[in-house]
C-alpha cells in the first residue's frame, strides 16, 4: 500500500516535505495506526503519538486524505491511495505528525472545565434524574483529540480568541449539568465577540468528530441560553 | 551531557487515576507537586476502563463493605492482604461519593442515585446471591473518571509535566529516594527532579504479552525504575487474562456485557460456563472463566474455521439496553470485530489484562522491602500506587471493578501519607552527582550503539515468548525454557539500536527505553512463575494443579540484581474483623 506522509524534524530539516512509503501490510494490519506502526518498523524516525489503539485516548488525531480523524479507528481498507497523511492543520508542528496542542488545551482550560457547586456536599451522592443525566450524553464522551477544532476555519484564524468547538462542547457539558451552579458565570465568560460568537455554524466540526459528537448543536444551545437570559 | 536540576516537594510519576487522585490530595493541601506523564493526563490508560467501580452503596441490592471484603479475599484466592482489603472496602463508598461530588457523570437510577450493575465475583451475604456493586458511567467509566480527576486537578492548579518520561530513581547510598531523572520528550533534555517524596503511579505492564488489552504506553516503567534501584517486585507471576478480548485485536469487551445479561457459547452453541461454575456461571471470577474458555478451545469446542475462539452473545438483550448501557462496546465490536452485537455474537479470547503484582507497599502506599528489622521496612521517600503497586488487595486474582477502586482509595491514602511524612522530613537532602550517571549512561549507550537489533524486533520476540510460555495454563518445561529465553531477550534489549538520533520528540528513543522496562517485567514474571509450584488464582500450573496453602500461602519477592527470589507472609489479619481463612474456592 502506498502512503505519502508529511515529514519535518526541526533538528535536521530546513523545511517540511512529503515522503512516500510503499509497504506490504500484514492481514492483521486493519487500521491506519497498524499500518503506521508497520512503517515505523522500517523507518523508526517516523514520529506520531499513540496510546490506547481503540479510539478512547485521543492521541492520534491526524489529517487523513484531507480529513481529520483518529488513525487507530480508521480502517485502511477503503482509503484512497496514496494515503496522504499530514499533521492536524492550524497548530504548530513539533515534528512529523505531532502538533503542539498548547493553544488547544489553553482554550479547554479557559472554560473552567470542572463542576462548580458551592453547597456543602451531602453525605451520599447528589441526586440527578436519568433525564438530567441524559443531557450529558453526546457531550461528556469527548476525547480531546482536537480533530474538530483543527478543522474549524474560525479556530484557524483566531486560535487565541475563539474557544473552538471542542472546548465549547465542554463548556456546554457543565452548563448542562444539573449539579452545576455557575451558569451565569459560565455564560459571562463566553459573552464576547470572539469566544463563542466566532462560530458561524460551518459544521466542519460535526463532520469530522471521530466520536460522532456534535459540537455545533452544543454551541447553538449555548447561544440559545445567551439569548434567553437577555430577554 | 549536562543535567538540569529542579526542585519540588513531591514528584509523582504518572497521571492516570492513581497519580491524579494523589496529586489532588497534595495540591489541595498546598504542597508543591510535579506530576510527570508520558502522555497528556487524559490519555492515560485509566481512560479505557469500561465496566465500573466497586462500592457497596447498596443502591440496587442490599450490600455492605464486609461482604465486599469477603468477595475480594476469596477472589484473591486468599493471597490478598486482609488488612489492606478491609481498608479498601471500608473506604469505597466515600471515594465514590467524593468522585460524584467532583462532577463524575455516573449513570443514574430512577430515584436519582448512582447506577450500579452486577459484576463477576460479587455476592451478598458471604457467597450468597449475586450482588450489584459496580458503579458505572455507561461502559465508559474510566473515561468519565479520568477526565473528572483531570478537571478537578485543573481547578486545584496542579502542575503537570506532560510528555515527560521518568527514567530512574535517584537515591543515596542508604537507599533513601531523593528524586527521579526524566526525559522531556519534546526537547530530548534530561532533567534531575529533586523531591522529598517520589510517588510511582506508572500503571500496568500488560504490553509484555502479545495479545493484550493494554495501551502501547503500558510498559511497566515504574517497575523497571524500582527494580534497577534494588527494590523487589512482588507476586509478578499473577497476571489476569480477561475472558473477553476481541479475537485478533485484543481490545477489551467489558465484563459489563455479562453483567447486563450476555453469556459465552462454544461451537455447539452450548452455554458451557454452566458446567464449570454452576452457580455464578458467566459471572464467575475471571481466572475461572478464562480457564474454562481455554479448556473448551483446547478440547476442540472453539468457534470459527480454526476452532480458536469463543462467542459472546448479547443479541438477546434489548437493543435499548445495548445502546444505553453498552454503547462503547457496540462501537468497539463494529470497528474491531466487524459485527454489530445487536444482531450477532462477538468473537472473543482470553487476553492479558491486568498485573496483580508490582512494587510492594503497605496500605499507606509506602514502599516496603525486607531489611534488617523484618520483611516490610519502609523505603524513605518512595511511594507507589495504582496498578504498578502491590498493596496487595488483589492477591492472585483481581475482581472486576476493584482496580478503579484501588486507584482511588490508595491514590488518596498515599497523598495523605506523603503530607504527613513531609512534616517529619522538612528539607531536601543533597544528592550525590553520581546518582544521575545511570540514566545518562543508558541514553549515551543508545546514542552510540552500532550493529544492534531493532527495538521492534526484540520487542516482538519478547511478547511472543511471554504469550507462549506464560499464558493461562502454565507448564513446567515451558516455564523453565521461558526463563532461559527471556534472560537472553533481556540481554538483547540492552543492545538495541535506534536509527533516529534526533533530539526532538524522538519516539524511537522512548520505545527503546520502554523495552528495557518490559524486559524487567517479563523476567520477574517468568522467574516467579517458574518457582511457584502450585495453582492459585490466575497462576495455573499443569503439573501442580491445586492450591497448596501449607507451602505457598506467601508473597513472592523478585530481586532483579541476582534474579533472586524471596518470600514474605500474607497478612491474614484484617484491621478490625475476623480473618477469612482459606477455603476451597467455588463459584
Ligand atoms: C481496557 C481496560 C478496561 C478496564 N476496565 C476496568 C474497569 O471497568 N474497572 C476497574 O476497576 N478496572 C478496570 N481496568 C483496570 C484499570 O483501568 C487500571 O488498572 C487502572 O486504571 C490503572 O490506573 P493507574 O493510575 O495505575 O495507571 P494508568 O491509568 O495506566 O496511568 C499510568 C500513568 O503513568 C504514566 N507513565 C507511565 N510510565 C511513565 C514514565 N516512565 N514516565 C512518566 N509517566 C509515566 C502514564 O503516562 C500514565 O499517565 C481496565 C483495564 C483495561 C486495560
Ligand atoms: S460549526 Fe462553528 S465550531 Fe464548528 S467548525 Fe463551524 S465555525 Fe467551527
Ligand atoms: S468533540 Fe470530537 S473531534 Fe472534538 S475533541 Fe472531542 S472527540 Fe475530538
Ligand atoms: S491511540 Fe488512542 S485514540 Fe487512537
Amino acid at each position: 500500500m502506498r502512503f505519502s506522509i508529511y515529514r519535518y524534524d526541526p533538528d535536521k530539516d530546513q523545511k517540511p516535505y512529503m515522503q512516500d512509503y510503499d509497504i506490504v501490510l500484514e492481514p492483521t494490519d486493519k487500521m491506519l495506526l497498524d499500518a503506521l506502526i508497520r512503517i515505523k518498523v522500517f523507518d523508526d524516525s517516523l514520529s506520531l503519538r499513540r496510546s490506547c489503539r481503540e479510539g478512547v485516548c485521543g492521541s492520534d488525531g491526524m489529517n487523513i486524505n484531507g480529513r481529520n480523524g483518529l488513525a487507530c479507528i480508521t480502517p485502511v481498507a477503503g482509503l484512497k491511495e496514496p494515503v496522504e497523511l499530514r499533521p492536524l492543520p492550524g497548530l504548530p508542528v513539533i515534528r512529523d505528525l505531532i502538533v503542539d496542542m498548547t493553544q488547544f488545551f489553553k482554550q479547554y482550560h479557559s472554560i473552567k472545565p470542572y463542576l462548580i457547586n458551592n453547597d456543602p456536599p451531602p453525605e451520599t451522592e447528589r441526586l440527578q434524574s436519568p433525564e438530567e443525566r441524559a443531557e450529558l450524553d453526546g457531550v461528556y464522551e469527548c476525547v480531546l483529540c482536537a480533530c474538530c477544532s483543527t478543522a474549524c476555519p474560525s479556530f484557524w484564524w483566531n486560535p487565541d480568541k475563539f474557544v473552538g468547538p471542542a472546548a465549547l462542547l465542554q463548556a456546554y457539558r457543565f452548563l448542562a449539568d444539573s449539579r452545576d451552579q455557575a451558569t451565569a458565570e459560565r455564560l459571562d465568560n463566553l459573552e464576547d465577540p470572539y469566544r463563542l460568537f466566532r462560530c458561524h455554524s460551518i459544521m466542519n466540526c460535526v463532520d469530522t468528530c471521530p466520536k460522532g459528537l456534535n459540537p455545533t448543536k452544543a454551541i447553538n444551545k449555548i447561544k440559545g441560553m445567551m439569548v434567553k437570559r437577555t430577554v | 551531557m549536562t543535567i538540569t536540576k529542579r526542585k519540588f516537594d513531591v514528584v509523582i510519576v504518572g497521571a492516570g487515576g492513581s497519580g491524579m487522585r494523589a496529586a489532588l490530595q497534595l495540591s489541595e493541601a498546598g504542597v508543591k507537586v510535579a506530576v510527570l506523564s508520558k502522555v497528556f493526563p487524559t490519555r492515560s490508560h485509566t481512560v479505557a476502563a469500561q465496566g465500573g467501580i466497586a462500592a457497596s452503596l447498596g443502591n440496587v441490592t442490599e450490600d455492605n463493605w464486609h461482604w465486599h471484603m469477603y468477595d475480594t479475599v476469596k477472589g484473591s484466592d486468599y493471597l490478598g492482604d486482609q488488612d489492606a482489603i478491609e481498608f479498601m472496602c471500608r473506604q469505597a463508598n466515600e471515594v465514590v461519593y467524593e468522585l460524584e461530588h467532583f462532577g463524575m457523570p455516573f449513570d443514574r437510577l430512577e430515584n436519582g442515585k448512582i447506577y450500579q450493575r452486577p459484576f463477576g465475583g460479587q455476592s451478598q451475604n458471604f457467597g450468597g446471591a449475586q450482588a450489584t456493586r459496580s458503579c458505572a458511567a455507561a461502559d465508559r467509566t474510566g473515561h468519565a473518571l479520568l477526565h473528572t480527576l483531570y478537571q478537578r486537578n485543573v481547578r486545584a492548579n496542579t502542575q503537570f509535566f506532560n510528555e515527560w518520561m521518568g527514567l530512574d530513581l535517584i537515591h543515596d547510598e542508604q537507599g533513601d529516594v531523593l528524586g527521579v531523572t526524566a526525559l522531556e520528550i519534546e526537547t530530548g533534555e534530561v532533567v534531575a527532579l529533586q523531591a522529598r517524596a517520589v510517588l510511582l503511579a506508572t500503571g500496568g505492564g500488560g504490553r509484555v504479552f502479545q495479545a493484550s488489552t493494554n495501551a502501547f504506553i503500558n510498559t511497566g516503567d515504574g517497575l523497571g525504575m524500582a527494580a534497577r534501584s534494588g527494590i523487589p517486585l512482588e507476586d509478578m507471576e499473577f497476571w489476569q487474562f480477561h475472558p473477553t478480548g476481541v479475537y485478533g485485536a485484543g481490545v477489551l469487551i467489558s465484563e459489563a456485557v455479562r453483567g447486563e445479561g450476555g453469556y459465552l457459547l462454544n461451537k455447539d452453541g452450548e452455554r458451557f460456563m454452566e458446567r464449570y461454575a454452576p452457580n455464578a456461571r458467566d459471572l464467575a471470577s475471571r481466572d475461572v472463566v478464562s480457564r474454562a474458555m481455554t479448556t473448551e478451545i483446547k478440547e476442540g469446542r472453539g468457534c470459527g474455521i480454526n476452532a480458536d475462539h469463543i462467542l459472546l452473545k448479547l443479541n438477546h438483550l434489548d437493543a435499548n439496553v445495548i445502546n444505553m448501557r453498552l454503547p462503547g462496546i457496540r462501537e468497539i465490536a463494529i470497528k474491531f470485530a466487524q459485527v454489530d452485537p445487536i444482531n450477532e455474537p462477538i468473537p472473543v479470547v482470553p487476553t492479558a489484562h491486568y498485573m496483580m503484582g508490582g512494587i510492594p507497599t503497605n496500605l499507606h502506599g509506602q514502599v516496603v522491602v525486607p531489611y534488617k528489622t523484618g520483611p516490610e521496612e519502609v523505603v524513605q521517600g518512595l511511594y507507589a500506587a495504582g496498578e504498578c503497586a502491590c498493596v496487595s488487595v488483589h492477591g492472585a486474582n483481581r475482581l472486576g471493578t476493584n482496580s478503579l477502586l484501588d486507584i482511588l482509595v490508595f491514590g488518596r491514602a498515599v497523598g495523605s501519607q506523603i503530607i504527613e511524612d513531609l512534616r517529619n522530613n522538612p528539607h531536601h537532602k543533597p544528592f550525590p552527582t553520581s546518582s544521575t550517571d545511570k540514566s545518562l549512561a543508558r541514553l549515551a549507550r543508545l546514542d552510540s550503539q552500532k550493529d544492534g537489533e531493532s527495538v521492534a524486533q526484540v520487542g516482538d520476540v519478547l511478547r511472543k515468548t511471554m504469550q507462549a510460555h506464560c499464558g493461562v495454563f502454565r507448564f513446567a518445561d515451558m516455564l523453565k525454557e521461558g526463563v532461559t529465553k527471556i534472560s537472553k531477550i533481556a540481554e538483547r534489549a540492552e543492545h538495541t539500536e535506534i536509527r533516529d538520533k534526533s533530539r526532538v520528540f524522538n519516539t524511537a528513543r522512548v520505545e527503546a527505553l520502554e523495552l528495557t522496562n518490559l524486559a524487567e517485567v517479563a523476567l520477574a514474571t517468568m522467574v516467579s512463575a517458574e518457582a511457584r509450584n502450585e495453582s492459585r488464582g490466575a497462576h495455573a500450573r499443569d503439573d501442580f494443579s491445586i492450591r497448596d496453602d501449607n507451602k505457598w500461602l506467601k508473597h513472592t519477592l523478585y530481586f532483579s540484581e541476582e534474579r533472586r527470589l524471596d518470600y514474605k507472609p500474607v497478612r491474614l489479619k484484617p484491621l478490625t474483623v475476623e480473618s477469612f481463612s482459606p477455603k476451597a474456592r467455588t463459584y
